[in-house]
């Protein structure tokens, strides 16, 4: 992915990549693109550098996917995380390329990077089918009712992915939010894009339905306060906010009454196992009284 | 850029100068096929030039007040009800129930036969009542069936008739057939407004268009419609702009103001401003107005809503947020 240096006298194919919106790769609406530098300061290739109104397509293209995803079967949402999973094993390499060229780790560091966020996909992919019995409950109450309470998706999340951890990071927040069955709007890490929009091409080519994930690059400060105040917009990460936004963000966010998963003091430690907070975040759960009797 | 035909000698009675040309099917074939050609690459080439035209701020907001004002609230589906109907026709004379100022809408557009609970839902306010008529959508009838359905739609209190003409006819050369139905519909319409589909997805290019679109006008169309709504591709921005031009030299040779109505696939506020792009350059400022200008629509609506509150709120705002009939 990164810029191929001239090898046998060959030129190197300069990259522009563009955005990932409802399962096309428009450019952005601007027209605008950006110079993406891997960690020693070199240009790596451009992305393209989103605009408020690639937000409101992206919403609108979540939004219009939710139907379908929402209402797939737990188990074909399992089937399908698991097919994305089964991409970037086969692409692990460029992945891996990715990610030494975006965060300047070794080779080796690297790998263990990729393969931790196969690993998270696999992860979630084994939850899409057991949430609703682990959010789940029949609840005891004092009355002639049967009283259950089951998890809907929230529905179109907002994702302003990790800064730092390009890959894992973006995998870590993301993958839970489709588990659920909720759609995503991500904004890419400003700095390091390029993981991100391998993962695109990988969506692409899996099973996901257009629209159920959006990609956006560009800059987070300039994109983040459409994404909170618009109200199609249901849930909002703010995990890779700034941090000088985040306050007025989640203040934003109140206006339309969103969830918001706030910002963390320091970028969490992507490489441990997390728990069920984040499936917990972006489901609604929906009580049933149903009288009994004749 | 000049007329398609000849300059007016007279002008005073309805379509005067062209009188003549309705007289028998060999002079409405010769004025037809002397229309001169339509130069598609340029024509086209117009159409996406327009569509550029960037609208703001103020000027976006008077537009889509405009778009709302023209809008033929449509539902043309089996499945219609009176009930149906009847929330149409709430959501067309208060279209946005927490935004009183948002005008209301041109007419309401059912199937004849529930006309008359429209007209009852309506009476009072500024909103008309189009009915379908003449075997619509495909218009394949007997003359007689189609002047009864007109007759229902007429009686039943409808004050626009939306009628379709004969493709078959049409596209045989069969012009003199698709005339004497327009003229024997516009009687049947009395007072009523008479709007004619042409159904531009059917017809044979943009030659097809500028000839059906005279021959309406000939034979008396008020109102010029671009399709049924159930054919793709419906409303096509050069399309529209050719019937603009047609009922610009309409005026020009006659001095009588006609109008156009755009009828399905324009679903976004942004399509509906740039047919206003179109209205406003291509046939002038004065067919900018409901009485000229329509757009037959049932999702624009919601989507000109929505835009309209994303002016005034300053942040996207949800389709769910706005309610529909």
């Amino acid at each position: 992915m990164s810029l191929s240096p001239p090898v046998d006298g060959r030129l190197g194919v300069a990259k522009t990549f563009k955005l990932y919106v409802g399962g096309a790769f428009p450019r952005s609406e601007s027209g605008r693109s950006y110079p993406v530098s891997d960690a020693k300061g070199r240009l790596l290739a451009h992305a393209a550098l989103a605009s408020r109104k690639d937000v409101r397509d992206a919403v609108s293209a979540a939004a219009g996917a939710g139907k379908g995803w929402s209402g797939a079967t737990a188990y074909n949402k399992g089937q399908v995380l698991y097919r994305v999973a089964e991409m970037l094993q086969a692409r692990r390499e460029g992945l891996v390329d990715d990610v030494v060229a975006a965060e300047g780790l070794t080779r080796k560091r690297a790998s263990t990077q990729v393969d931790a966020a196969i690993d998270r996909w696999v992860w979630y992919a084994g939850w899409t089918d057991k949430i609703s019995s682990v959010l789940g409950s029949v609840n005891p109450v004092a009355g002639p009712f049967v009283n259950w309470s089951a998890p809907e998706p929230t529905g179109v999340v907002g994702v302003l992915a990790p800064q730092g951890s390009s890959l894992l990071g973006l995998v870590d927040v993301l993958a839970p939010v489709l588990a659920t069955g909720c759609t995503a709007v991500v904004v890419a890490s400003q700095e390091r894009p390029l993981p991100a929009v391998g993962l695109s091409e990988v969506l692409a080519t899996s099973d996901v339905p257009g629209g159920v994930v959006n990609i956006l690059t560009g800059a987070t400060a300039e994109l983040a306060p459409w994404l909170a105040a618009h109200a199609e917009v249901h849930g909002l990460d703010l995990a890779g906010a700034p941090a000088e936004l985040a306050v007025e963000l989640e203040r934003t966010a109140a206006d339309t009454v969103k969830r918001v998963l706030p910002r963390p003091a320091t970028e969490a430690d992507h490489t441990r196992v997390p728990g069920t907070a984040r499936l917990r975040a972006w489901s609604e759960i929906k009580t049933v009284w149903h009288p009994v009797g004749r | 850029m000049t007329t398609t035909v000849p300059a007016p000698r007279t002008t005073g009675e309805r379509g005067a100068p062209l009188a003549d040309v309705g007289r028998d099917e060999a002079s409405l074939r010769r004025f037809l096929h002397g229309l001169p050609g339509v130069d598609q690459v340029g024509l086209e080439r117009r159409s996406a030039t327009l569509a550029t035209r960037s609208i703001k701020a103020d000027s976006k907001m008077r537009a889509i007040d405009m778009a709302v004002s023209m809008i033929d609230l449509t539902t043309l589906e089996g499945a219609d009800t009176p009930g149906k109907v009847r929330s149409l026709c709430a959501q067309a004379m208060r279209p946005d129930p927490e935004y009183p100022d948002v005008p209301a809408v041109a007419a309401v557009c059912v199937y004849p036969d529930l006309a008359g609970v429209a007209v009852e839902r309506l009476a009072g306010s500024s909103v008309g009542v189009a009915a379908v008529a003449t075997a619509f959508p495909s218009g394949r009838s007997s003359l007689a069936v189609k002047l009864a359905d007109t007759a229902l739609a007429v009686d039943a209190g409808a004050s626009e008739i939306d009628m379709v003409i004969d493709r078959g006819a049409f596209l045989t050369g069969n012009y003199g057939l698709v005339y004497d139905e327009i003229v024997a519909v516009k009687q049947a319409c009395g007072p009523a407004h008479l709007k004619v589909i042409l159904e531009t997805g059917e017809l044979a290019g943009y030659d097809d268009v500028r000839r059906a679109s005279w021959l309406a006008l000939l034979a008396g169309a008020d109102v010029i419609k671009t399709s049924t709504g159930k054919i793709s591709p419906a409303a096509t921005l050069p399309v529209v702009q050719l019937m603009l031009l047609a009922v610009r030299d309409w005026h020009r040779l006659t001095g009588e103001h006609r109008g156009v109505k755009a009828a399905g696939g324009i679903r976004s506020a942004k399509d509906a401003i740039k047919h206003l792009v179109a209205v406003n350059e291509v046939a002038g400022p004065d067919w900018l107005t409901p009485a000229l200008f329509r757009f037959g629509a049932s999702s624009l609506l919601n989507d000109l809503l929505r835009q309209r509150r994303t002016q005034l709120e300053g942040h996207y705002v949800g389709a769910s947020y706005i309610g529909s009939a």
